[in-house]
């Protein structure tokens, strides 16, 4: 019989907290994390605007040589994995071999590749820090959990720009089922509020400019949203194999499923017409989990707030789930409350489905107010809603044409 | 400041050691930690520090605290 996958921790680092309980919490309260910025002067950004970690001292965390030699990316993923490699009690039961990392990450260490370049090009090249190129590369982040943690495993990232880690976490279940490692710390990180990311997204045109009212300004499926939130942190989950899980008595938060993956093959940053990318991802999903259309009790839309984003992905599930289906089924966007965490947002929306599968209560779009036209969806407008579900499907999709859709089964023992 | 506790200073700060680790005799490999990339950047951290460059045959040779400060001694320094 094919191996079954669960999730036995969680670790979450992001604007709306420092641990994946307070993150759960604010997701459910719809307490937004976007601010005006303050983690560099916004004066010339046409969006001013982000979902900055609040009061971040990476020595709350690691020690002086180690966050030195660490770009925020990388940090953000260490404090993230510390957390889930933790709450999971795994240490003492898994031979370090047979423990994997893959961490994805859209972009990597752009603060260190900015403050290098600017001291290559002021003071010369020989004036480059010696760790440069080991603290800037997308990988090194799975590296050092590695290191972190001591896991010996399979150890690799995955870069899908905003899909990163949702492919981190469909590839990590994979590996378990085909008996690769029996466990593995899977999710992303990102910190791109710097200079030439938060400028790059600008030029982009994909970036709110409701600069007045920032808690407000992720606001999916509105017929008022104007582009998504810039945002940073790292999500990273505990994935093992049931029986070993079971076996040790650990606690099991949620099953994985299933996963679907495809590629629009369309443009480089729009989505497909209809959606047609994302519905396929979600229809494998569903195959892979041996479900069908009407058994999917909600969805985490991976909702970005974008004008083409929220109207294609809404065509999508109704391609993918059947109209009658869809119009049945909750979806919502918990990007109203973090903003977009681009590599780490598919992980952390996996970690809240998760949540809510375990918890019964689904977490609200907390910003909309007016749907917009052909967003005819039920998007748990404002407030949380209680819901006893089995199954639920969690999007990501990524500049590139990536999609990747998994899904999730409550689990209750058996 | 002493010559002594600006290059102490510039250890401590680089490698992310503890004050009462950097004596005369410490080993940058074996007694701080120091690995060979840590090294590098140590040099670079001194002739940053101290305004000078340090060719890659001398830096090979300064593995202890001692060394670095007796080499900076023979220089003639702007402090």
């Amino acid at each position: 019989m094919e191996k079954r996958v669960v999730i036995t921790g969680t670790g979450v680092i992001g604007p709306v907290g420092k641990t994946a309980s307070e993150n759960w919490k604010n997701a459910l309260s719809g307490r937004s994390g976007i601010r005006r910025m303050t983690i560099i002067d916004p004066e010339n950004f046409t969006s001013q605007i982000a979902g900055e970690v609040k009061d971040f001292d990476p020595l709350d965390y690691l020690d002086r040589k180690v966050a030195k030699r660490t770009d925020r990316y990388t940090q953000f993923a260490m404090i993230a994995a510390r957390e889930a490699y933790a709450e999971s009690g795994i240490e003492n039961s898994i031979d370090p071999e047979r423990l994997g990392v893959i961490i994805g990450s859209g972009i990597g260490g752009i603060t260190t590749l900015e403050r290098e370049h600017k001291v290559a090009l002021e003071r010369g090249v020989s004036r480059i820090n010696p760790f440069f190129c080991p603290m800037m590369i997308s990988n090194i982040a799975a590296g050092r959990v590695g290191i972190d943690v001591g896991a010996k495993g399979l150890n690799f990232s995955t870069v899908t720009a905003c899909a990163s880690s949702g492919h981190a976490i469909a590839i990590a279940v994979d590996m378990i089922k085909l008996g690769r490692v029996d466990a593995i710390l899977a999710g992303g990180a990102e910190a791109p509020l710097t200079l030439t990311g938060i400028g790059g997204f600008c030029q982009l045109k994909a970036l709110s400019t409701r600069n007045d009212d920032p808690e407000t300004a992720s606001r999916p499926f509105d017929r008022d949203r104007d582009g998504f939130v810039l945002s940073e942190g790292g999500a990273v989950v505990m994935l093992e194999e049931l029986d070993r899980a079971v076996k040790r008595g650990a606690k099991i938060i949620a099953e994985v499923a299933g996963s679907g993956m495809t590629c629009d093959a369309f443009h480089i940053t729009a989505p497909a017409e209809n959606g047609e990318g994302s519905a396929r991802a979600m229809k494998l999903a569903m195959q892979d989990a041996g479900i069908k259309p009407e058994d999917v009790d909600y969805i985490n839309a991976h909702g970005t707030s974008t004008l083409l984003n929220d109207i294609n992905e809404t065509k999508a599930i109704k391609t993918a789930l059947g109209e009658e289906n869809a119009m049945k089924t909750p979806v919502s966007s918990t990007k109203s409350v973090t903003g977009h965490m681009l590599g780490a947002a598919g992980a952390v929306e996996v970690i809240f489905t998760a949540f809510a599968l375990r918890d019964g209560i689904l977490p609200p779009t907390a910003t909309l107010q007016n749907p917009d036209e052909g967003c005819d969806l039920d998007y748990i407008p404002g407030k949380a809603r209680k819901a006893d579900i089995m199954y639920a499907l969690t999007n990501s999709l990524g500049f590139g044409g990536h999609n990747v859709t998994i899904a999730l089964k409550k689990y209750s023992g058996k | 400041m002493s010559l002594e506790s600006r290059v102490a200073e510039i250890i401590i700060d680089k490698l992310g050691v503890k004050p009462e680790q950097v004596t005369i005799e410490a080993q940058f490999d074996t007694d701080l930690g120091a690995d060979s990339i840590d090294q590098y950047e140590l040099i670079m951290g001194f002739e940053d520090a101290f305004g000078l460059r340090i060719d890659e045959d001398e830096a090979t040779k300064l593995t202890t605290v001692g060394k670095v400060i007796e080499y900076l001694k023979t220089k003639n320094l702007d402090q």
